[in-house]
């Protein structure tokens, strides 16, 4: 039987705004195995960002219980949780987040920076990261150096630094043309199917999300929705 | 963390926005650099009040009349005429704490050669004058006793009125007029420079007192009276001495005022001294303003430093940073600019004060650096930075992730 990466148990999570409150999780239970690659989906204000950031300990469920790889980091402080972050999950964001007038070597081994690694070792990891990307040949230039599909792909090697459990993705191709969308989408899923390494990303483009072999749908907090297999791809 | 690493993270992050990180720094820059500066100015004048009291002698004792409460008059003026040139024999006879005097009798004069003209003070003086006052002569000779008991005709002149006078012409021998009566120049004073910037000591004649007294001013009683004691350790020994016996001749009943003064060269010195070491601190603490200006400075930049690298902070904290990671590096950061920002005014500051003598106002003034300045300075400057650099740091560690990563 598959490892369980996560398990979600009734999650939920509500907000304070103003005098009222808005329950942007109502109750999710969700299991994601070893190896899995899953695309989250949902129209604005279902809680699919909740849902992320709970995910990648960024922030803690108000009730209910999420484990990762068996340890309920729910119950985590703040320097436990920045703990896991840096050692069990790589996250991918829309906006790339990079920092400028950095090269992306020094992009790449950022995690790295909050362990004991030295600097060797750090710079020997990330060339390595930076080579299963395909972009070893562009570790000295700078940020604005680079093309938004190569940022892309520095932050996933930048990911994957810490060979982490899990990687977040968090609308990972918003702000790339269709061509350069595929290209991560490929690097995507060989990470996922060569390396195994376990993927949830958040989409709304529905082409996106087929490279995802399930699918969830969220609702008003709630799963509504799951799908299986790569349906509706060419 | 290590120090180590995380000053290098945080010079690289300086680095990435290298004029900010100047313009932060300048603040103590140019603190540290005005602190130097002035340390050095008053360490410099108190080195010169020291020289030139040291010029003056230390064994140094001056007797003036006129009591406490009134204070006295040391040429010319009205009222107090109660020293006589007795007493100054009689202190030179029975006070045995005492090497040499000089009975002093002042007055103005116009003195002529040939066709040029100046108005300068004289100075009656007795024969031991150049020792009591440390004063050497540079050409010629002095008078002696014998000169001095008739009332001599003779002068000894200081640099000032001998290049007024005579410009490079050789002055030995040759006739002056005082106050219309003719003079023969015997030698030429060192130059000793301005006292406190009020008044040039080289403008000066020397002549015998008794000349004075006789001849120029028509008086009987003396100025003053400079006394050399035979050492240092022994000048508070002589001012008893002399005070006794002044008291003794002056018939001063005990309890009531003394109608002159004794006063010790090295009291003055202290006190002189001891001015010069306020002004000094007061320079200090101004100069010392400035750097808490520069502190606060920094302060601000680091404050919108945070600000912008909100994002960047969000970033750091996904990937694994703990609130105390964020922490420690905005506040290397701090503290790795002010320490550059002090070793940069040490620079600054150690220049522009072996510079100053090049500037016209500060021609005269002299600079001192000293080292535990040069310390107290960095120490300082790094403390401002731990300091000032503190509240940003904590700021941008106590962020939230999510609304971090959110910001535009």
């Amino acid at each position: 039987m598959a490892k369980k990466i996560i398990e979600l148990q009734n999650l939920v999570k509500t907000y304070k705004i103003g005098d009222g409150e808005v329950r942007a999780l109502q109750g999710v239970s969700y299991t994601v195995d070893d190896g899995d690659f899953l695309a989250i989906m949902g129209p604005s204000g279902s809680g699919k960002s909740s849902l992320m950031n709970i995910l990648g300990c960024l922030d803690k469920p108000t009730s209910g219980t999420y484990f990762l790889e068996g340890q309920d980091v729910s119950t985590f402080d703040k320097n436990a949780l920045a703990r896991v972050r840096n050692r069990k999950i790589g996250f991918v964001f829309q906006t790339f987040n990079l920092l400028s007038r950095t090269t992306a070597l020094e992009n790449v081994e950022l995690p790295l920076l909050y362990t004991s690694a030295h600097s060797r070792e750090r710079h020997e990891r990330a060339l390595a990261a930076l080579d299963s990307v395909g972009l070893r040949d562009r570790a000295r230039h700078k940020t604005n150096q680079l093309s938004g599909g190569e940022q892309q792909r520095v932050a996933i090697a930048r990911a994957l630094l810490n060979s982490p459990t899990l990687i977040l993705a968090d609308e990972p191709t918003g702000n790339l043309d269709t061509k350069t969308s595929n290209e991560i989408m490929d690097v995507f899923t060989k990470l996922n199917v060569e390396k195994g390494i376990t993927m949830v990303m958040v989409t709304h483009e529905t082409d996106i999300a087929c490279y995802a072999r399930k699918r969830i749908y969220l609702r008003d907090g709630q799963i509504v929705r799951e799908e299986r297999g790569k349906e509706g791809r060419d | 963390m290590n120090i180590l690493r995380t000053s290098r993270i945080a010079l690289r992050a300086l680095a990435r926005n290298k004029m900010r990180s100047f313009l932060t720094a300048l603040g103590i820059i140019i603190g540290v650099g005005a602190v130097i500066a002035m340390v050095s100015l008053g360490e410099g004048a108190k080195k010169g009040v020291e020289e030139r009291f040291n010029s003056l002698g230390t064994n140094l004792l001056n007797v003036f009349p006129g009591s406490r409460d009134h204070h006295g008059i040391s040429s010319g003026g009205g009222g107090w005429q109660s020293l006589k040139v007795e007493d100054a024999e009689a202190i030179a006879a029975q006070c045995d704490a005492v090497r040499y005097v000089s009975p002093s009798a002042n007055t103005r004069a116009q003195v002529i050669y040939a066709n040029k003209n100046w108005n300068t003070s004289v100075q009656g003086v007795g024969a031991r004058y150049p020792e009591v006052r440390n004063w050497e002569i540079e050409a010629g000779t002095f008078f002696d006793e014998s000169q001095v008991t008739a009332a001599g005709k003779v002068c000894v002149l200081g640099k000032e009125v001998k290049k007024s006078l005579f410009e490079d012409e050789d002055a030995l021998g040759k006739v002056i007029r005082v106050k219309g009566i003719p003079f023969r120049v015997l030698g030429v004073l060192k130059s000793k420079g301005e006292a406190g910037g009020f008044f040039n000591r080289d403008d000066v004649i020397v002549v015998p007192y008794t000349t004075v007294m006789k001849r120029l001013a028509r008086e009987d009683h003396i100025n003053s009276i400079d006394v050399q004691a035979v050492s240092m350790d022994r000048t508070v020994e002589a001012k008893g001495q002399i005070e006794e016996l002044l008291r003794i001749r002056h018939k001063i009943a005990p309890g009531a005022d003394d109608d002159f003064q004794v006063r010790n060269m090295s009291e003055i010195a202290e006190g002189a001294a001891q001015s010069t070491q306020i002004m000094g601190i007061l320079l200090g603490s101004i100069a010392s303003i400035s750097l808490l200006v520069g502190g606060i400075g920094i302060m601000n930049i680091m404050l919108v430093s945070v600000t912008e690298r909100i994002r960047e902070i969000g970033i750091r904290m996904a990937v694994g940073a703990r609130e105390k990671d964020i922490l420690l590096q905005f506040l290397t950061e701090a503290v790795v600019l002010s320490f550059l920002g002090g070793g940069l005014g040490v620079i600054f500051g150690v220049a522009s004060s072996k510079l100053m003598k090049y500037i016209p106002i500060f021609a005269g003034w002299k600079t001192i650096v000293s080292p535990q300045a040069i310390l107290l300075a960095f120490a300082f400057s790094a403390s401002v930075g731990i300091f000032f650099g503190f509240y940003p740091a904590r700021k941008a560690s106590k962020l939230d992730p999510i609304e971090a990563l959110r910001y535009e």
